[in-house]
Order: C-alpha cells, then sequence, then structure tokens
C-alpha cells in the first residue's frame, strides 16, 4: 500500500480533532445553540447541561470534582490564570514563585512580567537527563513563596517531571503547586490527587480535541486555591474566568477526555512500541545520533534526536514531506536555538541538529518506517557534505577548535 | 518557510560539493561560522599561480539551506574567475541570485566571508609573491 504524504509526526505541538470528537460537537452549533449561561430558557438549559457533562468528563481524566474544573481558551491562558491568579491572591503572603528554565513560554514569560511587578521568581535548572533536582527545590523554598509551577511533561523532550515528589515537597511547606499538564493528561495516568497537584492547565487539541479550549483545574479541599480573576466581566466559572462559554469546543473537551481516558493504555502502549521502533531504525541506520532528555522518564510518545554535524533545519528540508519540529535556530522566530536543549547543557551545535517526533492516535508502523528511512539517507547525505562532520572523521575535536563566532 | 526554487535547487543537487587537499600551495581555504551558532562553511579555491585564475572551487557546509545554497552558488561563480575578480563578489548578489528572505541575509555573507578566507589563505601561502596584498587577511579558524 502506498504511503500517504505528507506524514504529521508532530503531535506535541497539535493534535487533529477526533471524528468522533467533531461528531458530539456538531450539534452544538446549530441546534443546541444556547448559551449556557442563559438561566430562564430551555437553549439556555440544555447548553448548560452539556457544558455540565463535559466538565464531568474532563475532571474524570485527572480524577477532579467537576466544580474544581474552570474552562478558558486554552492552556496559556490557564498557566496565567493560574500563575497571575496565585500572585495576586496571595501577595500578602509573599512575592517569590519557584520554575524551571525548561518550562513552556507561556509559564516563563507570565512569571518574568510578574518580575516587572515586583515578584521575585527562581527559575530552576535542569539536570542532564532534563529532570530538576528536588534538593535545589527544597533550597529555593522561603517563606515568601507562594507558588511552584513545574510542568508535567516537557513539550520538546517528553521529559515527565517527579511530580508527586514535588507535590509533597509544596505541601510540606505550605505552597501552592501548579503544573502544565499539557502534554501528559490524556496520554499517561494522570491524577491530580495522587500527584498532590493544587492546580493543573490542559488544552483539549493536545488531546484529539478543538483547538481554543483549555481548562484548569483549581483544588478546592486541601487546600482551597483561591484565584484572582485575569478577566473580568459576567463572573462565569465561579468567577474565576468570565466570559461566555464556548459550548461547543467544551463539548469536545469532553468527549476528547472521555476517549482518552477510554484508550490511555492501549494506545500509550502502541505508541511507545511505534516509538521504539523509529528510534531503534535510526540507530541501525546512523552512528553519532544522540537522545535529548530522559529515555526513562519520559511520554511514551515522544523522541527528540540530535543527528552530530547536520543542522535542524536542512535537515526538515530533505524531509518536507514529512512534519516533525527542530529545535534549529533557523526554524524558530527568535533565530536563537530551542532554550530547552540548550539547559540539558548538551551545546548549542546538539541543539541546532536536534529533531523533535512526536507520534500519535493516527500514526502507523508504514510511517515510523518510512521516516526512519527517509530521514537516515537525508542525514548521510549532509553529512557527506557537512565539513563538521568531515574535520570529526579526521580525528579533530571540535570542541577544542576555535570558531570565528559571528 | 517557502524557499524559492533556485535555493532548493541548489540544497537538491548542490555544485562542487567535496574538499581539495588543503596542503596544496596552490588550494586556499576558508573555514568560517561556528557549530553553536548554526552554520559552519569550508570553501575551498585551486588557483593557477601563473595565470591567478580559479580552476576549482569545492565547498562543504553545516548549516540551512540557504547557507547550502549560498556556498554552492559561491563555487559556481568561483570557476573561471580571476582572484580579483572573485573578491569583488559581494553577499548581495547572492541574495538577489536565491532570492534570500531578510532573515537568511547572514547565510550569503557567511558565503562571501568564505571566499575572502580562502582566498586570504592561498595569498598566505604565497606571500612572497603577493605580500602588497596581504592586507585582505581575514582570521582563521584553528585547530
Amino acid at each position: 500500500m502506498a504511503i500517504k504524504l505528507p506524514i504529521y509526526m508532530d503531535y506535541h505541538a497539535t493534535t487533529p480533532a477526533d471524528p468522533r470528537v467533531v461528531e458530539a460537537m456538531m450539534p452544538y452549533f446549530t441546534e443546541h445553540f444556547g448559551n449556557a449561561a442563559s438561566r430562564n430558557h430551555p437553549f439556555g438549559w440544555e447548553a448548560e447541561e452539556a457544558v455540565d457533562k463535559a466538565r464531568k468528563q474532563v475532571a474524570d481524566l485527572i480524577g477532579a470534582n467537576a466544580k474544581e474544573i474552570v474552562f478558558t481558551s486554552g492552556a496559556t491562558e490557564s498557566d496565567n490564570l493560574a500563575i497571575k491568579g496565585v500572585a495576586e491572591m496571595y501577595r500578602e503572603k509573599g512575592n517569590h514563585i519557584i520554575t524551571a528554565v525548561t518550562e513552556h513560554k507561556a509559564v516563563i514569560d507570565t512569571c518574568k512580567r510578574l518580575e516587572k511587578g515586583g515578584y521575585r521568581v527562581t527559575y530552576l535548572p535542569v539536570q542532564k537527563d532534563g529532570l530538576i533536582d528536588l534538593d535545589e527545590l527544597r533550597a529555593a523554598i522561603t517563606d515568601k513563596t507562594i507558588l511552584i509551577t513545574i510542568m508535567t511533561a516537557n513539550n520538546e523532550i517528553g521529559v515527565i517531571q517527579p511530580i508527586t515528589r514535588i507535590g509533597v515537597i509544596a505541601k510540606e511547606r505550605g505552597v501552592l503547586f501548579h503544573t502544565d499538564a499539557v502534554q501528559a493528561a490524556g496520554k499517561v495516568p494522570f491524577n491530580v490527587n495522587d500527584l498532590k497537584v493544587d492546580m493543573a492547565s490542559i488544552s483539549a487539541h493536545k488531546m484529539y480535541g478543538p483547538k481554543g479550549v483549555g481548562a484548569l483545574y483549581v483544588r478546592r479541599r486541601n487546600p482551597r486555591v483561591l484565584l484572582a480573576a485575569i478577566i473580568d466581566g459576567g463572573g462565569h466559572e465561579r468567577g474565576m474566568r468570565s466570559g461566555t462559554l464556548n459550548v461547543t469546543g467544551i463539548v469536545g473537551f469532553g468527549k476528547a477526555a472521555e476517549l482518552c481516558m477510554q484508550e490511555m493504555a492501549s494506545e500509550s502502549e502502541r505508541l511507545r512500541k511505534l516509538r521504539d521502533r523509529l528510534n531503534e531504525r535510526l540507530h541501525k541506520g546512523l552512528d553519532e545520533i544522540y537522545i535529548n532528555g530522559s529515555m526513562e522518564h519520559r511520554l511514551p510518545h515522544n523522541l527528540n534526536i540530535s543527528f552530530a554535524y547536520v543542522e535542524g533545519e536542512s535537515l526538515l528540508m530533505g524531509i518536507n514531506e514529512v512534519a516533525v519540529s527542530s529545535g534549529s535556530a533557523c526554524t524558530s522566530a527568535s533565530l536563537e536555538p530551542s532554550y530547552v536543549l540548550k539547559a540539558l547543557g548538551a551545546g548549542d551545535d546538539l541543539a541546532h541538529s536536534s529533531i523533535r517526533f512526536g507520534l500519535g492516535r493516527f500514526s502507523t508502523e508504514e510511517e515510523v518506517d518510512y521516516v526512519a528511512e527517509k530521514l537516515t539517507q537525508v542525514v548521510t547525505r549532509l553529512r557527506e557534505m557537512s565539513p563538521l562532520y568531515e574535520l570529526a572523521k579526521e580525528g579533530v575535536d571540535l570542541s577544542t577548535m576555535q570558531w570565528e563566532v559571528h | 518557510m517557502a524557499y524559492s526554487s533556485k535555493v532548493i535547487d541548489h540544497y537538491e543537487n548542490p555544485r562542487n560539493v567535496g574538499s581539495l587537499p588543503k596542503d596544496d600551495p596552490n588550494v586556499g581555504t576558508g573555514l568560517v561560522g561556528a557549530p553553536e551558532c548554526g552554520d559552519v562553511m569550508k570553501l575551498q579555491v585551486k588557483i593557477n599561480p601563473g595565470t591567478g585564475v580559479i580552476d576549482d572551487a569545492k565547498f562543504k557546509t553545516f548549516g540551512c539551506g540557504s547557507a547550502i545554497a549560498s556556498s554552492s552558488l559561491a563555487t559556481e561563480w568561483l570557476k573561471g574567475k580571476t582572484v580579483d575578480e572573485a573578491l569583488a563578489i559581494k553577499n548581495t548578489d547572492i541574495v538577489t541570485e536565491l532570492s534570500l528572505p531578510p532573515v537568511k541575509i547572514h547565510c550569503s555573507v557567511l558565503a562571501e566571508d568564505a571566499i575572502k578566507a580562502a582566498i586570504s589563505d592561498y595569498r598566505k601561502k604565497h606571500q612572497s609573491t603577493t605580500t602588497s596584498k596581504s592586507a585582505e587577511e581575514k582570521a582563521q579558524p584553528s585547530a
């Protein structure tokens, strides 16, 4: 069977909506179009009922109570709400926030803005494997610390942080704990009570739901988390997030969460096998390729590899019928190589040479084999024209060479 | 990012990939850029000492498609040119020929630097006969 091109292998960026999700959403565009806040007619009641059902579905996925789910426009908003909301609400208690250097920009840039407003932020470094050091976390906590925000799984390297242990530390010290769980929720077991998190950001479009809808889990008991709203208006979502609810999107989110819950175990196992197959094939075909981040503490559908001596954008150009991402500077808007890979301390050159593979629900073995073979060919061809590969083969140690940095 | 058809052509069918013997007195080697910046170009010219004409040019590049295309194009242009003609090649000529977008202009600058570095290396080897032109010399990355 001929393979269908282009191949999508960038599931960390976004996922297609599952057809079952789209089907569930359809009636809410036209027939059941009501405003969930309309309390006095059946159109509103229907919408509210649909939202309640979805709220329960999303809550069930993460082991929460439906009342603890605040719907938002997506995880960026959820991160903003959690961090800014806690910062404002607990200002009298303290002004110190702890996060990590490998967090998503929605967290880092939110923290940076708070710094301008007089808050103090500690950006924990990560170790070579991408994990934070828990002793450094403990040492960073002061009596002014009001929030720890550490992501569950990283969007580039898929590395899963020791969330339960962070949760325990946060509890011991009476500090609130928020996690950006966008990449983990729906993919690997994520239970807010087992993990002892107080707030969690999740997003529908990363779990086969629609774009433009997300949620923030906000704990109501032990402790009850209070948030200052960042959007003012009609007082929706128990005052935490005003704005007419995106009923259609929320219905899709609920359905997507339900499907993830039902299929997670089999899906993650299937994807782990595909990911390992991809990894093995690449290693068989090529020398000097390096996995970025821990393989042990990692999402089953993620692989992030640096292909030494080859620049990422030129690699992407050679596999232009395969959708993946690179940590190369040339592929980023900022023209800086991936700050996540730099944080691992592997050297900027390996960041420039990296490719992120994200497998997902619709990935197939044929696609994996095609990508592995194509990539092996392209890397081999590009190495033949790489002066770095030539120097390395001559025995020159590239790290001791003096380069004219421009 | 959309690439121009000329960049794609050079990327898919790079001209003059390879290496010339760098110890050959008639070969000049330029190695510019840095791995941590994401691009390194090695450009070599073989110059006929009698006529001062570039008989052959080769390159190897670690970099994006535009960097590969810029150096590939440079080697194409260098062949048959005299040293002085080669030094007259400007990065803007490369930008125009390959329709490089603003974010890729540094690739063309690197190619111009590589040409100058290669010729400077050749002149260093022939210093006794070309001392007057040694002012062009550019610092060379060295092992």
